[in-house]
């Protein structure tokens, strides 16, 4: 009798989260699938929604004529450059604060965290003016250092919280059979902080390829990346569904794979560690 | 333990990382600070001289002043109950024992990896168009008059897209805070005769306090600074100029830089605020 309630019970579960489910799920669905049809069959009335012609044709269209590729490049060299460089300084950072912790570790550790909060718009004239005087307004290298600096302190807030799951035995035991820093560090810690520096770039390449505050400010023709190319869209040719949707798909699909992959950092990390 | 020498060569490692981010701090801060004592109007006569609190005075008595403090209010208020509310709801249902969980998940946290320009785009056109969006055909099909949503509807139509954004992130996050709930707690609670109801009001809830604080401080700084959003469907007309577009206009539209700096320095203050409660409860979890 129990059993089947609970049988019953998981069958109405499964039905409404399967239902909610979808049913969020839906625009990014929507979108993939508007962008196989043609022009006239994205805006039929009624919508059709899996008995059409298959095309590839707005994906072509959108590769051919609207540089497509160099927006491309350019998300992935700035959000590629900007975390590998913000790793990069972040984490001889995070390593003393997790290892040789001082008084004030705790103190700069939030205050890194309280620069995430300034609100961009409050300083988007400094920094454009900067932008100016340095001839980094649209290029790739403004924005790498931009959003370097913008994602700086949750790298080094997530990168913290790896490290110090590290017991400190490790590394004594490590020293008693003579390891100097150097060894210490190549051969004991480097390896077990893999698995967080990883997940660190994931989440943190994610967050700046979707971008959308800088990327659209400072970029015009030469570095703008794929945000900038899709808010290019918003008329007219938004009016053209499937390739609207063909450049979308183009836009999301890695990060959707790859965020798939990073749920599970995504919490720890964007919410610095307070729910777990 | 730590030795002295230790001691300095930690202070150098962490020395790259503490300048970068000073100076990414202070020196914007304190050219914002002081242009918004200027007259600086770069495109007509540059930079005019000192004005004291003038910026201040005229930001906050401009008449597009209140309207988008009252966008900003009913945007970040909107976007925060639905997540939450949902949010709540959500993480209840995928908690339970189903069919697919995983996949279940996948699709429940998809929209938060979508960019917003492209979510705001296909919210507008393919979703939120009069003539050839999902809606109207919807709306027609039940025979009723098709909603020119981002005009007549703009603050609500700016809220589900957000709140569409921002759903699957609230959801995550209270759905790891109930999976740390204490089972045996809930189910003592239900062989002494609870019902689902005030087993969820009574033991989930309160459960979910600290998560819910989290989620909404930590929506609120970025809600605050929505952009894009907005930038690529209603450029700030139709009631939905907030706070940041309002001094985004000023600043770079009309190149008024001390009156934008006067509203980015109230903006600052603003998020500041809110950033302290936000510290308050990290801080609090770093003792722990």
């Amino acid at each position: 009798m129990a059993r089947a309630v609970t049988q019953n019970r998981k069958i109405i579960n499964t039905a409404a989260a399967w239902t909610v489910g979808l049913l969020i799920f839906f625009p990014i669905l929507w979108t993939i699938l508007t962008s196989f049809k043609t022009e006239a069959t994205a805006i039929a009335d009624p919508p059709v929604f899996l008995a059409f012609d298959w095309t590839l044709e707005n994906y072509s269209v959108v590769l051919e004529r609207s540089n497509y590729m160099r927006f491309l490049w350019n998300s992935v060299i700035i959000a590629g450059g900007s975390t590998i460089l913000g790793i990069i300084i972040a984490v001889p950072a995070a390593w003393s604060m997790a290892f040789v912790p001082g008084k004030r570790t705790k103190d700069i550790l939030l205050w890194m965290l309280s620069t995430k909060m300034l609100p961009a718009v409050g300083v988007l004239y400094p920094i454009y003016l900067i932008f100016i005087k340095m001839g980094l307004l649209d290029s790739r290298t403004g924005l790498v250092i931009v959003l370097m600096l913008m994602n700086l302190p949750i790298i080094v807030w997530m990168l913290y919280t790896y490290f110090r799951e590290i017991p400190g035995e490790i590394l004594e035991a490590a020293r008693m059979d003579g390891a100097g820093l150097k060894e210490e560090i190549l051969y004991v810690l480097t390896p077990m902080a893999i698995p967080g520096i990883a997940s660190t770039l994931l989440l943190n390449f994610i967050l700046a390829w979707n971008e959308a505050f800088w990327t659209l400010n400072l970029t015009a023709a030469k570095a703008a990346p794929l945000t900038a190319f899709i808010a290019s869209y918003s008329s007219p040719e938004g009016l053209f569904y499937a390739k609207l949707s063909a450049a979308s798909t183009m836009a999301i699909a890695p990060i959707l794979i790859l965020g798939w992959f990073s749920q599970k950092q995504l919490v720890s990390g964007l919410t610095f560690g307070a729910v777990k | 333990m730590a030795t002295q020498h230790s001691r300095s060569a930690a202070r150098l490692m962490m020395a790259p990382a503490v300048i970068l981010l000073l100076g990414w701090m202070l020196v914007p801060l304190i050219m914002t600070l002081m242009f918004s004592f200027k007259k600086y109007l770069p495109l007509r006569g540059g930079d005019l001289g000192w004005v004291g609190f003038d910026n201040y005075i005229r930001f906050v008595t401009s008449s597009a002043f209140w309207p988008s403090v009252l966008a900003t209010l009913a945007i970040v208020g909107g976007v925060l109950f639905i997540t939450v509310v949902f949010g709540v709801l959500l993480a209840v249902l995928l908690n339970q024992p189903m069919w697919g969980q995983g996949i279940v998940r996948i699709l429940v946290i998809a929209p938060f990896f979508v960019m917003p320009t492209v979510s705001a785009l296909v919210w507008k056109n393919m979703f939120m168009d009069p003539v050839n969006g999902l809606f109207a055909h919807l709306w027609k099909f039940f025979g009723a008059t098709p909603i020119e949503w981002l005009s007549q509807a703009s603050l609500q139509s700016i809220i589900m897209i957000v709140s569409w954004q921002w759903l699957p992130f609230a959801t995550l996050i209270l759905l790891t805070a109930i999976q740390s709930l204490d089972r045996e707690q809930l189910e003592a609670a239900e062989m002494d005769g609870a019902p689902p109801l005030k087993r969820f009001g009574y033991i989930t809830l309160p459960h979910l306090g600290r998560a819910i604080t989290v989620v909404v401080l930590i929506q609120m700084i970025f809600l605050l600074g929505i952009f894009a959003e907005i930038f690529v469907t209603t450029q700030g007309s139709f009631g939905t100029r907030t706070l940041t577009y309002l001094i985004y206009q000023r600043v770079l539209e009309s190149q008024n830089v001390g009156l934008g700096s006067a509203g980015g320095v109230y903006a600052i203050i603003l998020a500041n605020i809110v950033a302290i409660f936000l510290m308050r409860a990290v801080g609090k979890n770093l003792d722990a």
